[in-house]
């Protein structure tokens, strides 16, 4: 079967099964009562229609772009690394114990140490189940889904137990000193009497995200080790053949993954919480494989639907702040989304590429999957 | 800068619609949901009872992740909605810094105190409440060893559980109370199965009257101490009916009415630190038909000697919170 053009595949392949799950979402709004168009409104201006929306969309889009490239780098080498989770908890604890405890004169230097902290934290959370795959082929998937519950109680016992100030109910650490926090798009961007993203989370670790995105791009794309990784995850006996190591790549891979996963606590730990508290990722390690997956593991794809889901996440708490429209239902529609996007992709590409099939010359028998990758 | 002003202009056009609710109150409920029998439900109720009274309305949310405390403050504070209420102490933090950017809102903090001249902290002496049906337990107890059930092992939690062991301690010396906790994690609050699990274990310890001070877990340890014929003590609301004749009184913690008063004294609410004790209504035991038959009159004599004891200095009941430390017991 003929491949789509490739920007059939980017864009249309998304663009329809979002269309898709707006309309099954408009149904479901429907059926509890509620008028739809009031509530895409409501979610778009909410989100989208002010420096306000802005400020929290960039926020949540920002945790979705690291743990969707930690997600999309594990990909390339056909690695599916779903303990994003439990990569980003223990980010946040490397992140905390390297803001508590070094007293940091400047934000900056803090950022510097923050980042290498969470990276090397989330990187050793995903080098166990990485040493377990190449060395004893437990499966991937298996490990780390279940490094995400051994992470969560493993943060469970130190925030209650000895990171916990005496007299605090909060299972949390104590807040991080002052020169700690990060400046944030309030601080950035507001001049003289305007004040924009007026107490909103986003904060300077958007542009780290975005750093992360060209970095990963170059490494995947532009580096030796990049393309080792990609040809390790088109064909392992192949890869082998050629001279390139599995252990070395699994290794390498995971822990790349990992520490994307970890940086991701430089956002909500220091950037906005300002201090670990117990379950800080909240689902962010998950939305990072729909994220991956719509993204096509491509980093400007990543860009895109960590900035989509974002979107959802705002615009799903401007409906629980002015309809309602109870939370369980926002939950609904964000799942409707990544259910089409991600799961049901096949759903809208099959037939696509019929018809970009029929539409162009008679089909030469091409026998290439319609699985390669956007061209960069 | 045109595109400046399409931003600043929707934020405005966003501020105008949502200011015509002017200066009805919000409440916002924590990530247990409004439906989580207990605290939050606490606060729904009393919310709810003022809309019935008054006939006015109020805007609430459910919060689903940690990012939106500080967000559903200040929306509330800029949409014009005062005052704003929250219940639960994990919202200190974001009221902490939140508050001083809308002085002219009032906020209203339940369980959690916040310095602020437009924040009215309400928080409650659970210990003293917990004291008053430790003296029941001690009463109604036929072996003479009673249960403490805690939901998530926090300091305000062993503030409940310290309060009923002195409770059960002055009146009978001779007791033993055993006390466990269901968990260290949230999740505690919310699993009756373990509940009920520890129930059977104090059971089997001799324990013939429980206390669950464990949120959506109590419902749990109630049950199974109802099907084990052993009386329980319920928490936080009026639990009695729940097994009408096998719950001998429960703990009130009166949050529906700090909820209440705020809405009805509207945006003029007292400011400051309002302790809730047992002297003001705020903690109490629950009398009914449902455990009339119970509550004998030397119970009733004892509590109400408790309740003026402790209003006039004689008992001093021991806050768990003071010094984290209990005299009566060691978790």
């Amino acid at each position: 079967m003929q491949k789509m053009p490739a920007w059939a595949e980017v864009v249309l392949v998304p663009l329809i099964s979002l269309i898709l799950a707006a309309l099954i979402s408009a149904i479901v709004i429907l059926a509890i009562g509620e008028n739809p168009w009031t509530a895409l409104k409501l979610m778009v201006d909410g989100a989208l229609g002010s420096t306000y929306g802005w400020g929290y969309t960039l926020y949540y889009a920002t945790n979705f772009v690291f743990t969707g490239l930690a997600v999309a780098v594990a990909y390339h080498a056909r690695l599916f690394n779903i303990g994003g989770e439990g990569q980003a908890a223990l980010g946040g604890l490397g992140v905390a114990l390297v803001c508590l405890y070094i007293p940091w004169p400047h934000w900056s230097l803090a950022l510097i140490g923050a980042t290498a902290g969470a990276a090397i934290a989330g990187a050793a959370w995903a080098a166990i189940p990485a040493f377990l795959q190449a060395k004893r082929g437990s499966h991937i998937v298996i490990t780390t889904i279940m490094f995400n519950f051994i992470a969560a109680a493993f943060l469970n016992y130190l925030l209650v137990g000895p990171l916990k100030p005496t007299g605090s109910m909060d299972p949390a650490t104590a807040g991080f000193p002052q020169t700690t926090f990060l400046p944030t798009f309030q601080d950035m961007f507001s001049f003289g009497e305007t004040v924009l993203f007026r107490g909103t989370p986003a904060n300077v670790t958007f542009f780290v995200a975005v750093a992360a995105c060209v970095l990963v791009w170059l490494i995947i794309w532009r580096t030796r080790l990049g393309y080792e990784i990609r040809a390790f995850g088109h064909s392992q006996p192949a890869a082998r053949y050629a001279g390139i190591g599995p252990t070395w790549i699994i290794m390498i891979t995971m822990l790349m993954s990992g520490g994307l996963a970890g940086l991701m606590a430089i956002n909500n730990v220091m950037g906005e919480a300002e201090r670990l508290i117990l379950n800080s990722v909240e689902g962010a390690g998950f939305i990072g494989i729909a994220v991956a997956l719509m993204g096509r593991s491509h980093p400007f794809g990543v860009l895109l639907a960590a900035i989509l889901f974002g979107f959802l996440y705002q615009g799903g708490a401007e409906l629980a702040f002015w309809t309602t429209i109870p939370r369980e239902l926002i939950v609904v529609i964000q799942a409707l989304v990544i259910l089409f996007t991600g799961a049901l992709d096949n759903m809208v590409r099959m037939p696509l590429e019929a018809i970009f099939g029929r539409l162009s010359r008679p089909p030469k028998p091409d026998r290439r999957s319609a699985q390669s990758e956007p061209s960069a | 800068m045109t595109f400046m002003k399409t931003l600043l202009g929707a934020t405005a056009t966003l501020a105008m619609t949502a200011g015509a609710a002017l200066a009805d109150p919000a409440v916002i409920f924590d990530l247990g949901g409004k439906f989580d029998k207990s605290f939050n439900e606490s606060s729904f109720t009393g919310a709810q009872r003022w809309a019935e009274e008054t006939g006015g309305t109020f805007a609430e949310v459910e919060l689903q992740s940690d990012a939106q405390r500080e967000q559903a403050i200040r929306r509330f504070a800029e949409a014009g909605y005062n005052p704003v209420i929250m219940a639960g102490f994990s919202n200190q933090t974001a009221l902490e810094t939140a508050a001083p950017d809308y002085p002219d809102t009032t906020f209203v903090i339940i369980d959690a105190v916040v310095d602020q001249p437009n924040v009215r902290s309400v928080v409650f002496d659970e210990h003293e409440g917990s004291y008053l049906v430790g003296v029941m337990a001690a009463m109604a107890s036929e072996t003479g060893t009673v249960g403490f059930i805690g939901g998530m092992d926090i300091p305000l939690i062993r503030k409940f559980g310290c309060g009923y062991a002195q409770g059960v301690m002055d009146t009978n010396p001779d007791a033993t109370v055993v006390a466990n906790m269901t968990g260290t994690t949230p999740a505690a609050w919310n699993d009756p199965v373990r509940g009920s699990e520890l129930t059977q274990a104090q059971i089997s310890q001799g324990a013939d009257v429980v206390f669950a001070a464990a949120g959506g877990t109590g419902v749990g340890v109630l049950q199974t101490a109802a099907d084990e014929e052993i009386l329980s003590i319920g928490v936080d609301s009026n639990q009695n009916y729940l097994h009408p004749g096998l719950v001998l009184t429960s703990m009130l913690k009166r949050v529906d009415n700090a909820v209440y008063d705020a809405m009805m004294a509207g945006p003029e609410v007292e400011t400051g630190v309002n302790v809730m004790g047992v002297a003001n209504g705020g903690v109490g035991v629950a009398i009914d038909e449902n455990n009339e038959s119970l509550v004998t009159d030397e119970m009733m004599a004892a509590v109400e000697e408790a309740i003026a004891g402790i209003e006039d200095g004689s008992i001093e009941v021991h806050d768990y919170m003071s010094d984290e430390s209990c005299p009566a017991i060691s978790f």
